[in-house]
């Protein structure tokens, strides 16, 4: 489903090439939970980047649902973005001043999708938020606005959650909730999860850790659970 | 996205910020009301112009004698030479083949001292034939106007303008009293009714009397000069047929076969209009700029504004873009929100007008005139300038590269 081949990726600083990544060969099946770790400065970032379609790798393959996006156009990208890979960042970036249920909303809206009222509503029922659809981020706490995100993340039904640092900005039950609901829609939905993080504890909660070294893959393991 | 959606999302975003779009919506709205009241005085001022020369009478025509050369070719200056005689006149009335001429008169100017009593004051003498009220189109208030009898018989006998009736006659009847011009005594046989009008000189101040007695008591020595003919077109649309059939009489008349050298010169009320109306046209014109530069002003307070929406807004622009946004998307969301922004202003700015017109109204101005295509055209202007101000900001905005737009703090 996602195919990653000698993918390299050299930002340019100035005159002098930073390479950030170099050389990664991946393959995550449909329906895998997949925990990228790696200290800052492991390219882990930039990998998230490709995998979210955010930016193109230097050279290489990526093939994402038979379809080559190392080399589409922006707009290309965006509909990829749309249609296939649902963010959720360290953040929330819920949009301010604007409901949780017009936020989830956001994306049905750019994908041109009727009935959106009815599917955003539905989506955030699915992470617990049912009483919190008419509230703006500044009225919910962080694990409610990241709950929020999974549903704006989900309402195009994609074929990928990308999390980078879900729990960054999480207290520990929180994060635990947070997690456990990842877990939840990877085991009952067969959702195909993709999680950035540095921290042990929760990549636990994935069934395969991959980690990144100064632009390389130097660990792929599948837990026992 | 459709346009719902797109205005959903502008209102949203002007609502964040309502005091700095309120003040961005006040450029635009200073422009559109200062467009709108400018032109619409520049129109007051032109239908003024346009009564006043319409008042004269607009299917006029006035015939003047050519510039006298002298000796070399040196123009004397305009109507000068002494080509226009009273045979023309006739020629001209006794017509058979110029059925848009309707009547032509003679015209003899003299200035004199007018003397009533102890009153004394200055106006034109004006001689001419009984046709005069119907060409120049007078009414007679009091009294009568003089006849071809009073013109044969060269009697002394005048009609007088409001003004003058006003400068001399304070509060008796002029009707019978004599006056004396030039220390010749003239009886007052009649009274025009006002005419209004200021400015190019005005038309109450008149004295009118048969053209003989003028020749016979006030132009002395020059003799029977007549220093203008004046004829009256049938209406104001045959003003231009009536113009080549008085030249072909008079060409004819004076046995000249090139016109560029006929020795007389026609003026229509018409050219005095189309000069008139050239003339305040320019002046609208000259006030709608300068309030077009405010407006062009407004336009770059919304740019400004915009650019600085886009830059605090980078990282909801981030997040659009990571969701699915196209550039065209968010080109669109930035220039629909600058197009409410100048549109509301422009709307807010028409609305705030009307009260205004009726005020200014009372005052000294010439009464504003407020045409609804400057209205209408106002309105388009200020969401035109919304579009085109708004193009750069939100232009930026759509280039804006995900991965930094997210990272923007």
């Amino acid at each position: 489903m996602i195919t990653l081949e000698g993918v390299t990726k050299t930002y340019r600083m100035g005159r002098i090439e930073v390479p950030a990544l170099q050389g990664i060969d991946l393959y995550i099946g449909r329906g895998d939970f997949v925990a990228i770790m790696g200290a800052s400065g492991s390219g882990k970032s930039t990998l998230m980047n490709i995998i979210g379609c955010l930016d193109v790798p230097t050279s290489g393959r990526y093939i994402l649902d038979d379809t080559d996006v190392a080399r589409l156009a922006d707009d290309q990208l965006a509909r990829i973005r749309n249609k296939k890979i649902g963010f959720v960042f360290q953040s929330y970036n819920l949009i301010p001043r604007t409901t949780a249920l017009h936020n989830v909303e956001m994306p049905l809206i750019y994908a041109g999708e009727g009935g959106r009222s009815a599917r955003a509503r539905e989506a955030l029922v699915s992470v617990g938020l049912a009483d919190r659809v008419n509230h703006q981020p500044t009225e919910l706490s962080g694990g409610q606005q990241q709950r929020a995100a999974i549903a704006r993340a989900l309402v195009t039904n994609p074929a990928i959650l990308l999390a980078d640092e879900p729990t960054g900005n999480l207290d520990t039950n929180s994060s635990v909730e947070i997690m456990r609901l990842l877990t939840r829609l990877n085991a009952e939905q067969s959702r195909t999860i993709v999680l950035i993080t540095h921290e042990q504890d929760i990549a636990r909660f994935a069934s395969r850790v991959v980690e990144l070294r100064d632009g390389r893959i130097v660990r792929d393991e599948r837990s026992a659970a | 996205m459709n346009l719902y959606e797109a205005l959903r999302m502008a209102a949203n975003g002007l609502l964040a910020n309502r005091t700095r779009s309120a003040l961005t919506m006040l450029g635009i709205l200073i422009g559109v009301t200062a467009v709108i009241l400018l032109v619409a005085v520049g129109n007051g001022a032109s239908v003024q112009i346009n009564n006043q020369v319409q008042s004269l009478g607009a299917n006029v025509i006035y015939v003047y004698p050519a510039n006298a050369r002298g000796s070399g070719g040196v123009s004397q200056g305009f109507g000068t030479a002494q080509s226009l005689t009273q045979a023309d006149v006739d020629a001209l009335n006794t017509r058979q083949q110029d059925p848009d001429v309707v009547a032509a008169i003679p015209i003899a100017q003299s200035g004199g001292q007018i003397t009533y009593g102890n009153q004394n004051y200055f106006a034109p003498t004006t001689g001419t034939t009984p046709a005069f009220p119907q060409v120049r189109n007078y009414q007679v208030a009091e009294g009568s106007f003089f006849t071809d009898d009073d013109v044969t018989a060269r009697h002394r006998v005048v009609v007088l303008g409001q003004t003058v009736v006003d400068n001399l006659f304070a509060g008796t009847d002029p009707i019978g009293q004599t006056i004396k011009i030039s220390r010749q005594s003239f009886r007052v046989i009649g009274v025009f009714a006002q005419k209004g009008g200021s400015g190019l000189g005005s038309q109450d101040n008149v004295v009118v009397a048969p053209i003989t007695a003028v020749w016979a008591y006030l132009t002395g020595a020059r003799g029977k000069v007549i220093s203008q003919i004046v004829a009256s077109a049938s209406s104001a649309g045959t003003v231009t047929q009536a113009e080549t059939e008085i030249t072909t009489i008079l060409l004819n008349r004076h046995q000249i076969s090139d016109p560029t050298q006929a020795d007389f010169q026609l003026q229509s009320q018409q050219d005095i209009l189309n000069q008139a109306t050239s003339i305040a046209t320019a002046l609208t014109l000259v006030l709608g700029a300068i309030a077009g530069i405010s407006l062009v002003v407004g336009g770059i307070g919304i740019m400004n504004i915009m650019l600085v929406t886009v830059t605090e807004r980078t990282r909801e622009i981030g997040i659009r873009k990571a969701i699915g946004a196209r550039r065209r998307d968010i080109l669109v969301q930035f220039l629909i929100e600058a197009m409410v922004l100048s549109g509301l202003g422009g709307a807010l700015g028409i609305a705030m007008e009307a009260p205004k017109i009726p005020a200014i109204a009372s005052s000294s101005f010439p009464t504003p005139v407020v045409s609804p295509t400057s209205v209408v055209l106002a309105f388009c202007v200020s969401v035109a300038i919304g579009l085109f101000f708004g193009i750069y900001p939100a232009n930026r905005a759509a280039r804006l590269h995900p991965i930094e737009a997210l990272r923007y703090e």
